[in-house]
């Protein structure tokens, strides 16, 4: 995922030295760190905020006042990252992932929730799959991964613990447009796939750094970074695939557990298909999140 | 220097309360009351969620102490009178009655079940020899009339002592039936019911100082009720936008003022409060006073909303001050003044470092209440690990002290306690990562005359009192 020796600490302690290769076009590395650190704590926020909105669906009317002051974060932490460039990055990378759907960019999603809620209380059980940024059609849930830029570059995010409805897993690896897009976000989100249940329970049990802060209780994530970084090949990527999806194994020890068949079968899928050239590693990266997301949603449950 | 007077520990197991009769009474015998405050751990000696006690409240006497709980349950107490014989018995609070207030109930229309938790009790001002209070969940308002009876009629012809109905034609004389004395049974009837017309969850119920309306008042709405008529209600807030889209803003807590019976105060979810007046128009969707301090931008953290969002609002006995409670701070407004308040107080500032952490388990949404002291001059509201905060508005002083079972002898007195917030830890203290967050006091009563305070903390209730000396 990304290049070996390059190391990149989530939390800015200044332990290790500044990634190498990936940040030429970067700032300065500590104030992408302090970036980062702050992105990260803002995504997690996010996670958080969305499955405490969506968890909301029981035999008891939600209470209305929480769902609001959780929707009223939310949408500050969008309007934000839209200030931010963050959102644009985010709702691309899952519009791409929902071809098929009609997804406009431009609605928050804090608005969704609530109108469900209300829904939720005309004796609708189900909810309907949160769309990321709008509309009806869009079946796949709003999850943001941060990603985490340290060692073994973990892939967990928050998820939903509701499946949509629509989206099939099976026609991930098909899509000849999201493999180019987004060649290596299939691997990643076969994994949060799998550890995706964690939801909010797991993510404190998610330890790759040591040094983490007190707030960081809902464990790693990785982070998202904005600024798009030369590309490096993608043969290069793929070779170092192994190793972070071993690193990904020994962090997933005691936590749930599936087997990994998935990244490595579309690993081989992918390769078959030949390299195409990817914007960056960590817009890879992030698009690779954005599938985690995805598939996170698609076995939420 | 505050002594624990007693404790109360809620009975483990339910009260069954026998079917009701045709009235919808409950009665409860004084003699069982009795039994109840010495045995507190009859059955099992865990706490089920239904005892979980989810309001306190005086009368306006002090004579009576409510308590709701979460299954729907309501216990009065009633203080002990002084008597020569037994003068260190004065002012214990000893059970009265017990009654099921609410049972939960399913909206079949919407597929909910509606919780029969007590989320507020009220009491009207005694005007006879009954005692009536107002309880609700989250959907309906019922009017308790809490009555003793002492002497009952006995000698029917057509009944037997039992109940039994007599074969008529073992009557061979009629009889005039006549009042006995009895033990004194105190009954607990329902005589109004005040429902269907809250479409949300119901957080305030607040009696008018005319002693003829209340209001109650739910997520979106306040709704002003006549004390005799079920059947019909007006609405006088109304803040649902067009659109539920753009809902950004809830009621969180309403009150009527204490002396002015056209004006009520409403607090919100972004840290408002707003003043209304009945007079100007039927419904007070425009304020007259709007009550908001300033954000302070040093602080701002997307928790900022939150934790602005006031959880109880409550106007002093004088008339002249409001308090409003938010997670972290208690604040008084002079009525007069609406631009900021005139003190705030710190009740548990430690825990801004960890705002995130009390967002993810959810503790960020507890919602505390505060209470003002007889003559306005204590304030007290809860915190976590069982502790509770008073400030002395004159002296600027204040005090925390821990409602738990280890201090819980009789007549002990209350040590302050202090949580650690610098590096070194002294004894006794407690530090923050060592707080229970899981045993918060939310709810808590003052006597309206009197330094006694009942603090309920889970399913305990503690009544604490000041040491005369």
């Amino acid at each position: 995922m990304f290049p070996k020796g390059t190391k990149r600490k989530f939390s800015d302690s200044g332990d290790e030295p500044a990634a190498g290769g990936e940040d030429v076009n970067q700032p300065s590395s500590v104030a992408v760190r302090m970036l980062s650190s702050y992105s990260l704590q803002r995504q997690s926020l996010l996670d958080m905020s969305l499955i405490k909105l969506q968890l909301c669906h029981m035999l008891v009317e939600p209470n209305l006042c929480r769902s609001v002051l959780i929707a009223n974060t939310v949408r500050q932490i969008q309007e934000e990252m839209t200030q931010d460039g963050t959102w644009q990055i985010m709702t691309q990378a899952l519009s791409a992932a929902n071809a098929a759907a009609q997804c406009s960019a431009d609605r928050l999603v804090a608005t969704e929730v609530l109108c469900r809620q209300t829904e939720a209380t005309q004796g609708e059980q189900v909810l309907k799959p949160f769309p990321a940024v709008g509309s009806e059609g869009c079946p796949a849930e709003e999850e943001v991964v941060v990603e985490e830029e340290g060692e073994g570059g973990v892939t967990m995010s928050t998820v939903s613990p509701q499946a949509p409805t629509s989206y099939l897993p099976g026609t991930f690896g098909m899509d000849p447009c999201w493999e180019e897009e987004n060649g290596e976000d299939e691997e990643e989100d076969e994994d949060s796939e799998e550890c995706g249940s964690g939801s909010e329970e797991g993510d404190s049990d998610r330890l790759v750094e040591d040094s983490r802060t007190a707030e960081q209780v809902f464990g790693t994530f990785e982070i998202k970074n904005p600024a798009p970084s030369p590309d490096p090949a993608l043969e290069e990527l793929f070779s170092d695939v192994d190793a972070s999806y071993y690193d990904l194994d020994t962090v997933l020890t005691g936590m749930q557990s599936a087997p990994k068949m998935g990244p490595y079968d579309l690993l081989e899928s992918l390769s078959s298909h030949g390299p195409s050239p990817l914007s960056s590693s960590t817009s890879c990266r992030s698009d690779l999140n954005e599938l985690d997301h995805i598939m996170e949603i698609i076995v939420g449950s | 220097a505050l002594e624990l007077l007693k404790t109360h520990i809620c009975k483990p197991s339910r009260w069954s309360c026998g079917p009701p009769a045709a009235e919808g009474n409950v009665q409860d015998e004084e003699s069982d009351t009795r039994k109840i405050n010495n045995s507190f751990l009859r059955d099992h000696n865990y706490a089920t969620e239904a005892d979980i006690i989810s309001t306190v409240e005086f009368n306006p006497s002090g004579e009576l102490l409510a308590t709701g709980d979460k299954g729907g349950r309501v216990v009065v107490f009633q203080r002990e009178q002084e008597t020569k014989s037994e003068p260190q018995r004065r002012g214990e609070y000893n059970v009265y009655s017990t009654f099921q207030s609410h049972d939960p109930e399913f909206d079949y229309l919407k597929s909910l079940e509606i919780e029969e938790k007590i989320n507020k009790i009220r009491w009207l001002p005694q005007q006879n020899a009954a005692y009536f209070l107002l309880s609700t969940n989250d959907k309906t308002v019922k009017l308790w009339k809490i009555s003793e009876r002492d002497r009952r009629p006995e000698g029917y012809n057509l009944k037997d002592e039992d109940g039994r109905i007599r074969d008529p034609s073992t009557i061979t004389s009629l009889r005039v039936p006549v009042l006995q004395n009895t033990d004194l049974m105190v009954e607990a009837t329902a005589r109004r019911v005040f429902s269907n017309a809250h479409t949300y969850h119901i957080n305030s119920i607040s009696v008018n100082s005319d002693l003829q309306t209340y209001i109650s008042t739910d997520d979106l709405r306040v709704n002003l009720w006549n004390l005799e008529i079920t059947d019909q209600s007006f609405n006088i807030v109304d803040i649902k936008p067009c659109n539920m889209e753009d809902l950004t803003e809830v009621i969180t807590a309403a009150e009527f003022h204490p002396q002015q019976c056209n004006t009520l105060a409403y607090s919100s979810s972004r840290g408002s409060v707003r003043l209304c007046d009945m007079r100007k128009q039927a419904l007070c969707d425009t304020h007259c006073k709007f009550f908001e301090e300033p954000e302070d931008p040093s602080t701002r953290s997307f928790f900022s909303e939150i934790i602005s969002s006031i959880s109880d609002i409550k106007f002093s006995h004088s008339g002249r001050f409001l308090m409003t409670r938010d997670y972290l701070t208690v604040k008084v407004w002079d009525l007069n003044m609406e631009t900021r308040p005139v003190q705030t107080y710190q009740v548990h500032d430690y825990l801004r470092g960890k705002l995130c952490s009390l967002y993810e388990n959810d503790c960020i949404f507890d919602k505390f209440e505060c209470v003002w002291n007889g003559s306005d001059s204590v304030i007290m509201t809860g915190s976590y690990n069982n502790f509770f905060r008073m400030f002395d508005r004159n002296t600027k002083k204040d005090v925390t002290l821990e409602a738990s079972r280890e201090n819980s002898k009789p007549r002990a007195i209350l040590k302050p306690r202090k949580v650690c917030v610098g590096g070194k830890r002294r004894k006794d203290e407690v530090t923050v990562d060592s707080l229970d967050f899981s045993k918060k006091i939310l709810h808590s009563a003052w006597h309206p005359q009197e330094n006694i305070i009942a603090v309920a903390a889970s399913n305990n209730l503690y009544i604490f009192q000041d040491k005369v000396t």
